[in-house]
């Protein structure tokens, strides 16, 4: 692999302004861990996390290690990661939204409603657009409030939580003397309650297996013929496997849950994957999400480069309700149900803190959309193994309010060092 | 007429309520040329600069841009003539890259709304490289990253790479150690040879007489001398902007009463 690297090395010396790329497997190693003693620390404290995550419940409880459980956590997962995308986005541009989760909840509820057999009977389709269309709608005004009248998003989103934990009642109430909603279509019913057969796992993987590596190889042969600075060969390789590793033990692990019957990988898994997708593609590769983390890092350079500040963050929380309708209709679909407590519990208090502890930085302008997902791992294999163990709910919120408190002080230490070696 | 400048205010006023900020100033900036507009604090150097980039309107006065009256009605007026201010704060997004900051607001894309990145990365590097930055180790790295003097090579090759004609520099040195105002002052330079018009405000003398080809000197909201570098010494500039020696230059000792 080395003489693949030299080629490398060669195709760099072309450019004008010497480009300092690390040529070696080994380079690249240590440029990583002198920026990670900067304190830009990336994913490590979730690989971190979740391999401790992983040894304390596995050793204290082996069936937190049974694929049964490992398709049970996805399932958990789904959700607050659908509603943690939106946060994130919240996050980037420094501001914060409290009601996602009982906009979730309305989300779910309006969908819920507008299926009920024999009264509203709308198909699902118009049900889930209705709902979404709702979400996001409640995010505009939001975000309208937020930006042109120059509240705090603390203080409009707070008000919003209250406002809509109570829609959230009295629509269940009003509509169903019991408070609880039954869901009776199967296609909302499969959403969060459905799984691939193995083979129509593996086919699936097999089809992101050569996209993903094909798109990789087409960009680097790309910036190869422009004689911009690539990767060495061998970091590559070992990235693109280790992806595909981690994905391909995944889909077998979840193959292997056939007790008392055969399960596999979620449907709601490649939602969320899809979502998550389409998210970073925006957050990363398009001129709009470029403005929000401009928005996000320097609102005042933002605007003096033409941006419509308030056009984005308007946006940034249109974008945040919508996910959150998006993650109400998947906690509906999971719950089978809604009922007057749809939104609450847990739910705010995760989702933001998988946003957080993947990585993303209360402070603005940095993290990814991929932390929702990494965070929620994090979160809710936390709440599963301390479910499995049959911990009394008291402990339950001491132990998350602790994980919370410990991804914050991270952000807030790697940010203080990074100020401090100029890498902010 | 070869030597005619490429911007010319003529006869500019300003006032905020009461006070007077600038009174019937002329300033000329030409290409190939650096001016420098030097002033004690409230000589009226900011209120000129903001007025030339319609942050506010002159109260009166004309501005003629390339010979042709221009009427200026905001910060996209002014880029769209092909002038680009550098402020103080230098306006980066330090979160960004170098690539994403030199394209702010001006991003190219392909299909997709993609964010055509190659193509702005290239078009980076040639920019640095014209105006010989060599000191950035990657365009790839968050402008966080960078020292203080290679910030505010960004954002001077951030102006002047939309095909600026003049640039505006305001306190380009002030916050820069002695090696990092040298590449500053050295990079001001070769704006003006390539043919660019530069105008920078500084309150360093020594940095002025260093870059400089003609200086205009403000007091108290008014023009009180232009002088050619070559032909002055900061003894002359120092008087003028603390005495203000209104009868070195033919023409205005009238303008005092």
């Amino acid at each position: 692999m080395s003489s693949v690297s030299e080629q490398d090395l060669t195709a760099v010396q072309g450019l004008p302004i010497a480009q300092e790329t690390p040529d070696t497997f080994g380079g690249y190693l240590r440029d990583w861990w002198t920026r990670v003693r900067a304190g830009d620390i990336g994913s490590l404290p979730i690989v971190v996390g979740l391999i401790m995550i992983a040894a304390v419940f596995g050793s204290l409880e082996p069936l937190f290690f049974s694929p049964r459980n490992f398709v049970n956590l996805l399932l958990q997962v789904a959700g607050v990661t659908a509603i943690a995308i939106g946060v994130v986005f919240v996050l980037l541009i420094a501001e914060i939204d409290l009601s996602v989760a009982y906009v979730s909840g309305v989300g779910g509820v309006i969908m819920t409603l507008m299926l009920r057999e024999n009264v509203a009977n709308w198909p699902w389709p118009a049900a889930i657009g209705a709902a979404l269309l709702v979400t996001a709608l409640i995010g505009f005004v939001q975000g309208v409030i937020i930006t042109k009248a120059r509240v705090p998003s603390f203080v409009v989103t707070l008000a919003g939580l209250l406002a809509w934990s109570g829609v959230v009642l009295i629509l269940t109430t009003v509509f169903s003397t019991a408070g609880t909603i039954v869901i009776q279509n199967r296609t909302v019913l499969n959403i969060a309650n459905s799984y691939l057969t193995p083979v129509q796992g593996w086919l699936l993987y097999a089809l992101f297996a050569v996209g993903y590596i094909a798109s990789r190889l087409l960009r680097r042969r790309r910036l190869l013929g422009l004689n911009l600075p690539v990767q060495p060969m061998s970091v590559f390789v070992a990235q693109t496997l280790a992806l595909l590793a981690i994905s391909g033990g995944a889909v077998a692990y979840a193959n292997m849950d056939n007790t008392p019957v055969q399960r596999g990988v979620p449907t709601v898994a490649i939602i969320i994957l899809i979502l998550l997708g389409f998210w970073s593609f925006v957050a990363s590769r398009t001129r709009f999400g470029r403005y929000i983390y401009a928005v996000g890092g320097n609102p005042e350079a933002a605007r003096r480069a033409g941006i419509n500040v308030d056009q984005i963050r308007i946006s940034v929380f249109v974008i945040a309700s919508f996910m959150a309708g998006v993650g109400g209709i998947i906690l509906a679909s999971r719950l089978r149900s809604v009922d007057t407590n749809a939104g609450g519990g847990n739910l705010l208090l995760n989702a933001i803190a998988a946003a957080v502890i993947g990585g993303t930085s209360l402070f603005g302008g940095s993290g990814r959309v991929s932390s929702a997902l990494l965070g929620a791992l994090v979160i809710m294999s936390v709440e599963n193994g301390m479910g499995l163990l049959g911990l009394p709910s008291g402990v339950k919120f001491v132990v998350n309010g602790a994980v919370l408190l410990a991804a914050v002080l991270v952000d807030s230490f790697s940010r203080r060092s990074r100020e401090s070696s100029g890498i902010a | 007429m070869p030597d005619s400048p490429l911007l010319q205010l003529k006869g500019v006023s300003k006032h905020f309520g009461a006070v007077q900020a600038l009174a019937q100033v002329d300033f000329n900036a030409r290409e190939g040329e650096v001016m420098a507009l030097v002033g004690d604090n409230g000589a009226g150097k900011s209120t000129l600069i903001k007025g030339v980039a319609g942050i506010y309107p002159f109260d009166e006065g004309e501005i003629f841009f390339d010979g042709t009256k221009v009427n200026i009605h905001g910060p996209r007026d002014v880029a769209s003539l092909g002038i680009e201010i550098v402020y103080q704060d230098l306006a980066l997004a330090d979160n960004l890259d170098v690539v994403a900051n030199m394209f702010l607001g001006r991003e190219r894309t392909t299909s997709f709304w993609r964010l055509n990145e190659v193509s702005m990365e290239r078009a980076c590097l040639e920019t640095l490289e014209s105006l010989s930055v060599t000191t950035i180790r990657s365009v790839r790295q968050a402008v966080a990253s960078l020292s203080g003097g290679q910030r505010q090579a960004i954002a001077v090759a951030k102006a002047v790479m939309w095909n600026s004609r003049l640039v505006i520099l305001d306190e380009p040195t002030a916050a820069l150690g002695v090696a990092q105002t040298r590449q500053v002052l050295d990079l001001v330079r070769r704006l003006a040879d390539k043919g660019l018009a530069v105008v920078i405000i500084s309150h360093n003398l020594h940095d002025i007489f260093e870059v400089s080809d003609r200086i205009t000197v403000l007091r108290l909201g008014r023009k009180v001398a232009e002088l050619v570098a070559k032909e002055t010494s900061q003894q002359e500039v120092v008087q003028a902007i603390t005495a203000g020696t209104l009868d070195t230059v033919p023409g205005m000792a009238e303008a005092r009463t």
